[in-house]
């Protein structure tokens, strides 16, 4: 990726232009709508735009024509936009920016928000609107986009008046980036970009009646502390909010003080590093063996910046029953909604933990261990492996090897999803990008090139599926045209995978409408025809092969057709309506 | 819900303070609708600020349905106070509009029943009699009751509103 966007052959524009355009940029002038649009989304950090033009927005591309400073990314659909985007938010923690027309072009962005809405990710999402007076006459491309995303948005604005435009993007981005983060849409009424009005530069923001809690109750973290100091058989739990919250290293502070075992939610992977001793992996429907166990028979739970999601608990009744249970989140509504907690603490996880780890000292636990540390000993994970063939456990501990646990990686949604999740060595924080609550398919591709992006000096890794490539890779040609140089792994088992296990394990292996194998695509020359590199490997051989030459691809994206073995299941599994304990850990 | 002490399904009434705008309502009705929870009824007017209004709404639901409900109208950025009037002494008012069907016979036997409820006649025909009455939302439906022997035409029910009562005296 090269950051000299002015460079771009998109950006090539007249020097007069750009002068007279910075001429009327000083605050307190007269702007137009669309002109203010920019000035704004500048002044409130934003670098990168996610979108694609169309009728009701030309006002603000205009705008952005005349911006060189404001990188603009046009992608091939509005959905790979928002996931980019959010994909982009989440590697950095800044909202994620797309900008689209009225009607279809708001209406595609509808799956990306609801990924973004359901993993408490910012999103800013700008879409166009037939003029304020032809709004309710069913224009050409009108869509009521605020009524449509109303229910997966934290919030949301129409702009009925220029005067309010630059405050309400202002409140848009405080919005989405505070409190749980979420997205927040923006709809602009095309008459709205040409009208003219006052750019203040006043960055205050108050909104009455949104306040978010940041510092949780000292009494409350006092009782938290005391639980712990007289556990026999603590354990942390952690979420997406530790990841959300940039709170990894209060995390690992807490439990490296206090010898506490951790184990984390699919979003929170990365949140502790899983190459410390005190980590237990991924819990939940297809968890560790040991992670599952542990929280079944611990006598004191930890949640941090987790919602007890139903793949994480299992059948509620069989869930860490013999527990006292503690949990710091930032979202009130969060706190004993699925599970009854003893202690809650309403607060940012990065403000309450370094609190906590102060009061905390460390518990008698050695029994605790030892049964924690049989347990990884007699149910490890297993990784098959074959001469012949690529196993999928196989491959993507090849990839963890190859990336020394330090990659960014990106999931699309299925099995090869939860074998990412169970079989890398996630370090560090923010590197496990996936569609958790809303199970996306499609998400991994755009969102690699968001993050990619976002973070230019790291490594970025998108392991989809054969099924979920398809979904999106359209989005492959939005990587070859800003030369983004994300590594696509596509875990090519000719299935929908995880329909296919349950339809194995469940309904009887009637494989209804789950079988790519023989209607794929040829995936490396499709690849090639977009202009990106491309391999293919059958054997463990071959695959090593082909990532070593793909690490060595830095000018564009690279696509592993990886053949794995068709028909593997992904164990352990909780099987639907049971409980932790219950697993299932072979065929 | 593991361990779920109460599962008896109470009213509540619940008052809420927005910004005076149809995506404040939208959202809080669509937070009852997309959740699952129940509203028996809404009443949405201006409150005592411009451009701020209250929504008073009755639901019923057990204790942790009923604090699911409130922090996510707290989650609600349009949303500036939530007030769950049930565990506090509070006034309610409901009006109702009732047309029956009342030829000359019967007209004095109606009126009988409006004065019980303390209720007003506020038109009258030949054929029919719109009565308002106002109280608690039972002594509507009491009022209802009663009068449906003589034929109802039509019904317009404005939904409970509700404050806190403040002097609450000195036992």
């Amino acid at each position: 990726m090269t950051p000299e966007v002015a460079t771009l052959p998109h950006r090539q524009r007249t020097d007069e232009s750009r002068e007279s355009w910075q001429k009327a940029v000083h605050a307190g002038e007269a702007l137009t709508g669309a002109e203010i649009f920019v000035k704004t989304l500048l002044d409130v950090g934003v670098d990168t735009i996610f979108g694609y033009p169309g009728g009701a927005v030309l006002g603000v591309y205009d705008a952005l024509y005349k911006t060189p400073e404001l990188r603009h990314v046009l992608v091939r659909h509005e959905q790979g936009g928002t996931h980019a985007a959010d994909g982009y938010a989440r590697a950095t923690g800044k909202p994620g920016v797309v900008l689209v027309t009225s009607g279809p072009g708001g209406t595609n962005t509808v799956t990306g928000i609801a990924t973004a809405n359901m993993d408490s990710v910012p999103l800013v999402v700008f879409t166009g609107q037939v003029p304020s007076g032809m709004i309710g006459n069913d224009a050409f491309q009108e869509a009521d986009i605020i009524g449509i995303t109303r229910p997966i948005t934290k919030h949301s604005y129409l702009v009925k008046d220029v005067n309010e435009l630059e405050s309400v993007i202002r409140e848009a981005f405080y919005i989405a980036s505070t409190g749980r983060p979420g997205p927040v849409v923006v709809d602009l009424p095309k008459d709205m970009m040409k009208t003219s009005a006052v750019y203040s530069g006043k960055k205050h923001v108050a909104i009455p009646g949104y306040r978010p809690v940041t510092h949780g109750h000292h009494s409350q973290i006092a009782k938290a502390a005391e639980l712990l100091n007289n556990a026999k058989q603590p354990l942390i739990y952690a979420g997406g909010g530790v990841n959300l919250g940039d709170a990894a290293e209060e995390l690992t502070e807490l439990a490296e003080k206090a010898n506490l075992p951790v184990t984390t939610t699919l979003m929170g992977l990365g949140g502790f590093p899983e190459g410390k001793p005190q980590s237990l992996g991924m819990l939940g429907m297809h968890g560790t063996w040991y992670a599952n166990m542990a929280i079944t028979e611990c006598d004191v739970l930890l949640a941090v910046g987790a919602r007890f999601d139903d793949r994480v608990t299992g059948r509620l009744d069989g869930f860490s029953q013999k527990s006292r249970k503690i949990h710091i989140d930032i979202d009130p509504s969060c706190i004993s909604k699925n599970v009854e907690v003893e202690v809650p603490i309403v607060g940012n996880v990065k403000q309450v933990l370094p609190e906590l780890t102060k009061m905390v000292n460390p518990p008698e636990t050695s029994d605790w261990w030892q049964t924690l540390n049989r347990w990884k000993k007699e149910h490890p994970l297993r990784t098959p492996k074959l001469e012949d063939k690529i196993t999928p456990q196989h491959m993507v501990q090849r990839i963890s090897e190859v990336t020394n646990g330090e990659a960014l990686m990106v999931a699309d949604v299925g099995q090869h999803q939860m074998w990412l999740a169970q079989h890398y060595t996630f370090n560090q924080p923010r590197s496990m990008l996936s569609s958790g609550g809303l199970g996306t398919m499609g998400y991994g591709m755009p969102a690699a090139n968001g993050a990619a992006l976002a973070q230019p000096d790291r490594t970025v890794f998108c392991i989809t599926g054969d099924g979920g490539f398809q979904m999106t890779i359209p989005e492959l040609a939005t990587a070859v045209a800003y030369k983004i140089p994300v590594k696509i792994a596509v875990m090519n088992n000719g299935y929908l995978g995880m329909v296919r296990q349950w339809q194995q394990l469940f309904y009887g292996k009637r494989y209804s409408h789950s079988v790519l194998k023989d209607v794929n695509p040829d995936f490396v020359k499709l690849a090639e025809s977009y202009g990106a590199t491309a391999f293919r490997a059958t054997t463990p051989k071959e695959m090593d092969e082909v990532l070593e030459k793909a690490m060595a691809v830095n000018d564009g994206p690279v696509v592993m057709d990886f053949h794995v073995v068709e028909e593997e299941n992904c164990y352990p599994m909780v099987p639907a309506g049971a409980a932790l304990y219950e697993m299932v850990e072979s065929d | 819900m593991t361990t779920s002490s109460v599962t008896i399904d109470q009213k509540h009434t619940i008052s809420v303070l927005v910004k005076h705008s149809f995506n404040a309502l939208s959202r809080i009705v669509g937070l009852f609708s997309g959740r699952g929870f129940d509203i028996d009824s809404i009443s949405f007017g201006q409150g005592q600020e411009p451009g701020l209004a209250r929504i008073t709404i009755t639901t019923h639901g057990d204790e942790q349905i009923i604090e699911q409900i409130t922090k996510q109208l707290h989650k609600v950025v349009d949303v500036l106070k939530v007030h769950d009037l049930t565990y506090e002494p509070y006034v309610e008012r409901e009006l109702a509009l009732i047309k029956v069907t009342s030829s000359h016979s019967i007209r004095s036997e109606i009126m009988q029943i409006v004065n019980v409820f303390r209720a007003k006649i506020i038109d009258i025909s030949p054929e029919s009699m719109t009565i308002e009455v106002t109280g608690s939302e039972d002594k509507v439906t009491a009022a209802l009751g009663m009068l449906r022997q003589f034929g109802i035409i039509e019904v317009a029910r404005t939904g409970t509103v509700a404050l806190r009562r403040e002097y609450q005296g000195e036992t």
